[in-house]
């Protein structure tokens, strides 16, 4: 359980025994002003799913990335959402939410039940990544996965300089209150992605928020990265 | 001899076990206060959130020559059908929400009856979910409950007169499964004038006719609400079912189901309910309620005979007793054997195979401290609807209170209704707009 390892009671509305809803949740305008860094992210990812396709947004926050996918690109959509209230804001938008944990795996989805999965800065949040790397593209032949990139310059430098746990703009949390439980860069991200044969089609970093094509020393001047991942053809969509 | 409990704990309310409940912990220093104030004022005003007064109609359907064909072949016909609505129908008939009941639930989910059920707030069962800006908002919607058939609150059971016969039913009533009780509601509904309904919202026994209804009838409704239920009684489930059918059997007095004139199985309907009691309450829940409290007594008396010494018997007794007032043992046998019989994936080959014509979106919500009905039965509807490309929604909600808490912790499930509803209408109402 994610509610062991986050004792974070000012990031997270879910009690430490389960969930509770409360009564109202914030006015919508209040969730509802866009994110500038997540907005981005957002067209970027948009970017990469066709017309029509049948899209798995997990920890898919309010549901506002599927309510546009469904609307513009005529998507079915799907989220997946741990905290409470954002699932409301799910069911507000008529986007479909499962309530669930994805340390647990998806065990309610069928193998290859998507076209595509989206899982945006969520990955870093998980107890254990690399199985649900697998479980994503399982029920997903295809994955866009955003990913923070620790490797940041300016992380680096506080950590050399000031000998401190850094904390960036992207990566705004002191490390007693945050749900952030792994570290890697994007050397380490591509590691695991190779170790489990998994085919990376693009891999772009975000700089100054700005995903590019290629950069030079991206490990470096990324804040975070965007990739999209292949399940390997050979390997099917078997459970393992 | 334990009588003086219930009098104290509220003034009965039909809706008096959620209420009764919710209220025990305050039940001693705070209703006997309210009585009082209740008594001295004059009617009071039914609350800017209540239907206020309703009243139960009937109808009369499958006439001869027009039977209902009963899933085990059988026909049956007239039915009456005892139904309650709040709300205003809009002019496109797109409004309309039904309401499934539970096992001992009955057509009046809202509001009082009368001016003394007001005066002594005996509301219906699920007056806090229902009614002005509640979570089925009667200032939008036209909502709809009937009593399930087989039941004994107004809709045709086995305590109904046999035509034929001139006698009660009892057990030469038709066996019924949950397929029919969804035929007669559908047949309301269509009776109604309406065509399509924006939801159908039910839990427990409610939400597997919930589940039959967008089986049965999937062009006919927007929207599934299915809470704290599941598409196939657990054995456990039918294990519980048992023992209370059995409690039935071996009173004295059951007399084979005929018994319609003389008192009836009392004692062992009533034991019946004590068992089914506690499993829709949860070891937490009973054990904060009651602990070890003693009733009226200061000490324990080590004796066998006394029944009542410790609170948690004395509730159960009461619940106990005042059930066996207001139910008839046969359709608690009847009722009960429906929840048994009925097997989702069995009857249409297999859950994704009972939605393939379904265009409702569904919300499924489950409690964690239900052992009646588990998370993991609900689970298993929505992995069969994610299968097979529905749109559907699935939170499991934390509680204490265990399977009775879609009856009383209605703010959690208010809080999902309420837009999920307001999308669907959208939905629905755009196509006409554009």
């Amino acid at each position: 359980m994610r509610d062991d390892t986050i004792p974070t009671s000012e990031l997270d509305s879910r009690s430490a025994k389960g969930t509770r809803l409360k009564k109202s949740r914030p006015a919508r305008a209040g969730y509802c002003m866009p994110d500038p860094a997540a907005a981005l992210t957002d067209k970027e990812i948009m970017k990469h799913v066709p017309v029509g396709s049948r899209v798995l947004d997990l920890g898919c926050g309010d549901g506002r990335l599927l309510e546009i996918l469904r609307d513009v690109h005529q998507c079915r959509v799907q989220g997946i959402e741990l905290d409470p209230q954002e699932f409301v804001g799910c069911v507000d938008r008529g986007v479909p939410v499962i309530h669930g944990d994805l340390d647990h795996g998806l065990p309610e989805f069928p193998d290859d039940s998507f076209d595509y999965a989206v899982l945006s800065q969520t990955l870093q949040q998980l107890k254990y990544p690399k199985r649900a790397l697998e479980e994503i593209l399982r029920v997903a032949r295809r994955a866009l996965v955003v990913v923070p990139n620790f490797g940041y310059w300016r992380g680096r430098l506080q950590h050399l300089l000031g000998g401190r746990a850094p904390v960036t703009q992207a990566l705004p949390y002191e490390w007693w209150n945050t749900p952030n439980l792994h570290f890697m860069s994007m050397y380490d991200f591509r590691d695991l992605v190779e170790r489990l044969g998994i085919r990376i089609l693009k891999e772009l970093p975000i700089i100054r928020g700005q995903a590019v094509d290629r950069a030079w020393a991206a490990n470096l001047r990324a804040e975070s990265a965007l990739y999209v991942l292949e399940r390997p053809e050979s390997r099917g969509a078997n459970r393992s | 001899m334990y009588g003086n409990f219930p009098s104290r704990l509220c003034p009965e309310p039909a809706a008096g076990e959620v209420n009764g409940r919710s209220l025990w912990r305050f039940a001693r220093p705070i209703m006997s206060l309210m009585s009082t104030e209740l008594i001295e004022e004059s009617i009071p005003d039914v609350g800017p959130r209540s239907v206020g007064l309703v009243s139960t109609q009937s109808a009369i359907l499958f006439a001869p020559p027009h039977e209902l064909t009963l899933a085990n072949s059988r026909r049956l016909g007239p039915i009456t059908v005892a139904y309650e609505t709040y709300g205003t129908l809009s002019p496109q008939r797109d409004n309309a929400i039904f309401v499934c009941h539970a096992l001992t639930g009955d057509a009046h989910a809202a509001g009082y009856r009368s001016k003394e059920d007001l005066a002594a707030r005996k509301a219906g069962w699920w007056d806090g979910f229902i009614g002005p800006g509640k979570g089925l908002d009667t200032d939008k919607y036209f909502v709809i409950c009937a009593n399930a058939l087989g039941g004994c609150q107004g809709t045709t059971g086995p305590s109904s007169i046999c035509p034929e016969t001139g006698e009660p039913w009892g057990p030469d009533f038709p066996v019924i499964q949950i397929p029919d009780i969804v035929d007669v509601h559908a047949e309301l509904v269509r009776s109604l004038g309406i065509e399509r309904l924006l939801a159908v919202v039910g839990g427990s026994l409610g939400g597997m006719q919930v589940l039959e209804w967008a089986a049965r009838y999937p062009e006919r409704l927007a929207a599934a609400v299915v809470l704290a239920s599941c598409p196939r009684m657990s054995a456990q489930g039918i294990a519980f079912n048992a023992v209370g059918r059995s409690a039935i059997f071996n009173d004295p007095n059951f007399n084979d189901g005929r018994y319609y004139r003389d008192s009836g199985p009392r004692a062992g309907l009533a034991l019946a309910r004590m068992v089914a009691h506690i499993t829709y309450l949860s070891e937490e829940s009973i054990e904060r309620k009651f602990g070890r409290k003693l009733q009226d007594v200061e000490a324990l008396a080590y004796d066998l005979i006394k029944e009542t010494e410790f609170q948690v018997e004395s509730y159960l007794n009461y619940q106990g007793r005042r059930f066996v007032d207001r139910f008839d043992a046969n359709s608690y046998l009847y009722l009960t054997k429906a929840m048994d019989y009925y097997d989702l994936a069995q009857s249409y080959g297999s859950i994704e195979n009972a939605f393939a014509a379904s265009q409702a979106r569904f919300l499924f919500v489950s409690y964690d401290s239900d052992w009646l009905y588990p998370t993991r039965q609900s689970k298993e509807v929505v992995g069969a609807l994610i299968s097979a490309g529905k749109h559907v929604s699935f939170i499991e909600l934390h509680s204490a209170k265990g399977h009775d808490t879609f009856l009383i912790e209605v703010e959690q499930l208010e809080a999902l209704a309420r837009p999920f509803l307001e999308r669907t209408l959208e939905v629905l109402r755009r196509p006409a707009a554009s």
